[in-house]
């Protein structure tokens, strides 16, 4: 597998060290000359000193023959810009580029960048795994805040679990109008027994989160009374 | 008409300035605040710090119903990004993008984006002064392709490939 790396910056260095100690060949990309000297004398003379959105030095760096390029410098437009010129000026099948901002991932899916890898979303990932997932979440405020729409995830502790809808009891002018389960959300009909895992989104005046608290996640609450 | 400019350098300012001029609506990014000191003092349109390759901050500053979006900062591929933004998620009809390397200014206007490289219009002015002929070469080049090839997908936002754009406002 011939690989081309475009940026040597520490994710470049070490995916072109890992990839040749798998036996892979690889090509890096780096503009800058020190950096570019500085990769050759620790991994060998597998280094490019040019700019890897520039089409001309791709080429020379054997773009064209390139199974996969992974561009993997810190700018998210640069690394944009080398994977769609690999795509369409040299018929790269595989193109890889990292993104900073989370909110780029579907431009770039969308401009036609196979793979994108988000080490922003990935920690953000790894730090919500950590939150309490146990309590009320507020996806959102409507109108001037007086409504909200909110998560509430059923652990095994939950009141709710085993029950059908339609028995639990909602505080005036709040309602449970969809489950996510296993990815899918489904509109909730009265007759649907919740299971632990489901993600219940509930909709209603800001004022009933203790109430919606006790019925959807119960514990420290003495109204779990509703059993 | 609602104009968007990325980048108050020398052309942006002296457009923005222009347009603002004639009575439309000109909103001017820049990342940097000392950039808007090339605006002069009547300048009525806005002028926002702000990166014009975050779509937050695109559509912060009003980008999402304008009509024209330039993009003419000193980087090409931020040019390209934010070119790329305005056409594809925010529905922009008429792009440019200032893009200095002749071989990316020619493989984004395939893409899709019209595109304008100082590179070739100087080298077609001088050579055309001196009298070797000007180079062939177009001021902007209109885009003739789109970024799906032949591949059928929807665009993000109700994208609408610019047409030729033209030199003069």
């Amino acid at each position: 597998m011939f690989v081309l790396v475009v940026g040597g910056g520490k994710v470049g260095y070490y995916l072109a060290k890992e990839l040749i100690e798998s036996g892979h060949e690889v090509v890096v990309m780096e503009k800058d000359r020190a950096r570019a000297d500085q990769i050759a004398d620790e991994i060998g003379s597998i280094v490019v000193a040019h700019d890897g959105c520039e089409g001309k030095y791709l080429g020379q760096a054997g773009c064209a023959r390139a199974n996969i390029v992974a561009a993997v410098t810190g700018d998210d437009e640069d690394n944009l810009v080398i994977c769609q010129m690999a795509k369409h000026h040299f018929d790269v099948p595989r193109t890889i580029a990292r993104v900073n901002n989370p909110k780029n991932e579907d431009l770039f899916r969308h401009l036609g960048v196979d793979e994108i890898i988000s080490p922003t979303r990935m920690i953000l990932g790894a730090i919500e795994q950590d939150i309490p997932v146990h309590e009320l979440l507020h996806l959102a405020a409507l109108g001037e805040g007086e409504l909200e729409i909110i998560e509430a995830h059923l652990q095994s502790g939950s009141p709710a679990i085993g029950r059908a809808v339609g028995d639990i009891s909602m505080p005036q002018g709040c309602s449970l109008f969809a489950v996510v389960r296993d990815g899918i959300a489904t509109p909730l009909r009265p007759d649907m027994t919740l299971k632990v895992g489901d993600k219940v989104i509930a909709i209603g005046p800001s004022e009933c989160e203790a109430l919606l608290h006790e019925q959807l996640i119960g514990g420290d609450s003495e109204a779990v009374s509703a059993r | 008409m609602k104009i968007v400019i990325v980048g108050s350098g020398r052309v942006g300012s002296v457009l923005a300035e222009a347009y603002d001029a004639d009575g439309h609506n000109v909103v001017v990014l820049d990342v940097s605040t000392r950039a808007f000191d090339r605006l002069p003092g009547e300048f009525r349109g806005t002028a926002i710090r702000g990166d014009g390759t975050d779509e937050d901050t695109l559509r912060r500053a009003g980008a999402g119903d304008a009509d024209v979006f330039l993009a003419l900062t000193e980087g090409d591929n931020r040019n390209i990004m934010a070119a790329q933004l305005a056409t594809e998620k925010l529905g922009i009809a008429k792009v440019v993008a200032k893009i200095n390397d002749p071989v990316r200014a020619a493989a984004y206007a395939e893409l899709g984006i019209a595109t304008m490289c100082r590179t070739t219009m100087q080298a077609d002015a001088i050579s055309d002064f001196i009298g070797l002929g000007a180079l062939g070469v177009p001021g902007v080049i209109a885009p003739t392709g789109s970024h799906h090839g032949g591949v059928d997908h929807a665009p993000l936002a109700a994208s609408v490939v610019a047409g030729p754009a033209g030199q003069g406002a």
